[in-house]
């Protein structure tokens, strides 16, 4: 009974049409929040006493990092659902969350290295956090050379499915990395056991910030696990459901057949 | 406006980062559709074989 909703959202036409509706639920919320982030931060938020205005690259740079963790362990854990389970739809999840995962672990470590040459005084240097978060890049690409070596989905799926999982190790040594070593890197601020340390002013625009990307990164997933779900499906019928729902003229609608349930069959 | 603009002498490394997110984020926007949109072009494609063959 509890596993219902388990298998409900397992079905990939019913997440195709779910993930469709959910799209600008997360979305805008994503933008209106960053909308706010931005104007905390850039506007509200006071100076740093030691980085001045400099310390508002943390408003983007935090999110970007959080991202590029976050997104790792969707992409592991759905990875992992999907070997277990054979679920098609998490298989979906996971194959979309390489691209946004990379692209938003170089912008950590491009806007990493802008915030590092004014206060450290190098772009780059070989530090625990910054080795492991290069690391982290790595396994992004890695995970997709291996699945554009393979034509078979289902077995780039469960080949990549692996990597992603054993991949995981690394995202406590990036979060526990400035605790455990020493490090350029200063400690967590926000993410850390009790009370952040940083005044409300600075604090609040960096939680919106944080929740935008999320709600973001949700819609973008969503959308590109639509198409991931589209390329896997055998089923002609739901598949014909899918794209007359999607496209109101689809390009070659038979005039004289009302829809096309049970017109097309799988061979 | 001129001050907000120099960021306390931090600009050349603040707004760069800036425009780097907003390169990222609208990126993604952007690949993310393209996604879904080659995705449904290649599924009508093999459902139009998939007719054929019927």
């Amino acid at each position: 009974m509890a596993w219902v909703w388990f298998h409900r959202f397992g079905s990939p036409p019913h997440f195709y049409r779910l993930a469709g509706k959910l799209v600008p639920w997360f979305g805008w919320p994503a933008a209106l929040l960053c909308l706010g982030g931005l104007i905390g931060g850039l506007l509200l938020a006071p100076p740093d006493y030691q980085q001045g205005d400099g310390f508002r690259i943390i408003y983007v740079h935090a999110p970007a990092a959080w991202l590029s963790l976050l997104v790792y362990v969707v992409m592991a854990s759905s990875a992992a659902v999907g070997l277990i389970w054979r679920m098609t739809v998490a298989h979906a999840v996971a194959a979309s969350c390489a691209v946004i995962g990379a692209s938003f672990t170089a912008l950590a470590l491009a806007t990493g290295m802008l915030w590092g040459r004014p206060m450290w005084g190098t772009y780059w240097e070989w530090d625990p956090r910054l080795t492991s978060e290069l690391l982290l890049l790595f396994l992004y690409l890695g995970y997709m050379g291996l699945r554009s070596a393979m034509d078979d989905v289902g077995r780039a799926d469960r080949a990549s499915a692996v990597l992603a999982i054993v991949g995981v190790v690394n995202v406590p040594i990036i979060h526990y990395s400035v605790i455990w070593w020493n490090s350029l890197h200063q400690a967590p601020s926000v993410m850390k056991f009790g009370r952040p340390t940083m005044p409300a002013a600075m604090l609040v625009p960096l939680l919106l910030m944080l929740a935008g990307f999320s709600a973001y990164f949700l819609a973008l997933l969503l959308v590109r696990a639509r198409g991931e779900l589209l390329r896997r499906e055998r089923q002609a019928r739901w598949m014909a459901e899918a794209l007359l729902a999607t496209t109101p003229r689809p390009p070659t609608p038979p005039s004289s057949t009302p829809t096309a349930t049970g017109q097309v069959k799988p061979c | 406006m001129l001050k907000f603009l120099a960021m306390g002498g931090y600009a050349r490394y603040v707004w760069p980062c800036y425009a780097l997110t907003a390169l990222v984020v609208g990126l993604n926007i952007h690949w993310a559709r393209a996604s879904l949109r080659a995705a449904q072009a290649e599924a009508r494609r093999r459902l139009a074989s998939l007719k054929g063959l019927s």
